[in-house]
């Protein structure tokens, strides 16, 4: 029997597992292939929901469903995170203490948000990244009167779009309710343009400049001061606000630096086949990889797919048939009523097109399609 | 994006190597060296990719 193990009940390893299950559907039935996913959560959550609920659009228990609902017959899936990864042997041991050994071990665990490593920031700053942030970031939008918004990025984060959405829809949140003439915006981004992909920071700069949002680029968060309400950049600008938000830096999983697999917690991965760097049985999907790559569902998906494919290919012709290209689809919201999107490769750089009214509906269909995204169906 | 994260983990001292075939990279990155203070290595172009060699100070 050929067991492919999965860590990580993400979107990556969810759509994995049922892409597997029903390219494998015969060696499921006959019992010469198994499918295990092992996960630190029995709820799946729909992450680029947060940025609605920051806005009131969309509510927090909406962005869950059960993990074990998503998954095709015959995928064996147990919450139980993974403690101790024991390569040369094919084997981890989980945090009950179970032992599981794989021929292919797939790593997916995905990242969290890290505000803590900079000073003031999880404090002072509101985010979108996690539940109780994103509900205390719309708290303050509502309480807003009016003064000056500082965005300021982390590096590296997830989800690249989201200081440029985060941004048209506070322009947008801010003018429904009529206090727009009282509020600046002020975007600052890690390095010398608006966005890391070329063509959206040019796309990006036209609309702010229209919108009369104003921007720093090359500013590196290094601290903030609640007390003056100011932010301190590495390269020695300082920003004051009244209303600070952030897009927090972040890390992979504790358990990849306690495995001491990659620094950051971002596994080395082999660009096109997804292979950790010396280790031909293992692969790494999403987040985890240290891929120069967005870090974003839509990767993940991509990712996953061509994973899928190539794994199929291992248990039957023992030998892999593709290999990715870097494919990534992100939508863009630019307000509250129009969207567009960027999609790209590692070849060929995205063209994003002016926002439409159509695209956001895409986007808002999406966000309810998802649940067939993840289950392979779409 | 690539390199300010690496610098994050690298120690000081530590030199790092980033490729590009990025023209604007090519001109922001000795911007943003000499910015917060760190120090350009060496920089070249070859077959339009670039190679640009940082060392972190700080």
């Amino acid at each position: 029997m050929k067991k492919i193990l999965i860590v990580g009940g993400g979107t990556g390893g969810t759509i994995l597992a049922n892409n597997l299950a029903r390219r494998l559907t015969e060696e499921l039935a006959a019992g010469t292939v198994r499918i295990t996913v092992l996960s630190a959560s029995d709820k799946h959550m729909y992450q680029p929901g947060l940025l609605y609920v920051a806005f009131g659009r969309m509510a927090s228990q909406d962005l869950y469903q059960d993990q074990a609902s998503l998954f095709e017959p015959g995928i064996v899936f147990h919450v139980d995170p993974v403690k101790t990864f024991d390569m040369d042997n094919n084997r981890v041991e989980t945090e009950s203490g179970a032992e599981h050994d794989y021929d292919y071990l797939v790593i997916c665990t995905g990242s969290r948000p890290n505000p803590e490593s900079v000073p003031g920031l999880a404090e002072h700053a509101n985010h979108v990244y996690t539940v109780e942030a994103a509900e205390k970031t719309l708290a303050a939008l509502q309480q807003f009167e009016g003064g000056r918004v500082a965005i300021v990025t982390g590096v590296p984060h997830k989800c690249p779009m989201v200081p440029l959405e985060l941004t048209f829809m506070m322009h947008d949140y801010f003018q429904d309710r009529g206090i727009l003439d009282k509020v600046e915006f002020f975007y600052t981004y890690p390095i010398g343009r608006l966005h890391s992909l070329e063509n959206v920071g040019k796309w990006a700069q036209r609309e702010f400049d229209q919108l009369g949002i104003h921007y720093e680029t090359l500013f590196n968060v290094k601290e903030v001061d609640g007390e003056k309400k100011q932010v301190h950049s590495e390269e020695g600008s300082v920003v004051d606000y009244d209303l600070l938000i952030t897009v927090p830096p972040h890390n992979g999983m504790p358990v990849i630096l306690e495995n001491a697999l990659g620094g950051g917690g971002w596994i080395p991965t082999n660009p096109n086949t997804l292979q950790m760097e010396g280790r031909e049985n293992v692969f790494v999907l999403g987040d985890t990889t240290n891929i120069p790559i967005s870090k974003a569902g839509s990767t993940a998906h991509y990712e996953a797919e061509a994973l899928g494919e190539n794994l199929a290919a291992l248990v039957r012709l023992g030998t892999m048939v593709r290999t990715y290209e870097g494919k990534v689809f992100c939508f863009i919201e630019a307000g509250k009523d129009r969207a567009t999107y960027a999609s790209f490769d590692y070849q060929n750089p995205p063209q994003p097109q002016p926002p439409t009214q159509m695209i956001h509906w895409f986007k808002l269909a999406y966000n309810k399609l998802y649940w067939n995204s993840v289950r392979g169906l779409l | 994006m690539e390199l300010i994260a690496a610098m994050k983990l690298a120690e000081v001292g530590d030199e790092l190597e980033i490729l590009s075939t990025d023209k604007g990279s090519a001109h922001d990155i000795p911007e943003w060296i000499n910015k917060v203070g760190h120090e350009i290595v060496g920089c070249r172009e070859e077959d339009g990719v670039y190679y640009i060699h940082v060392r972190k100070t700080k």
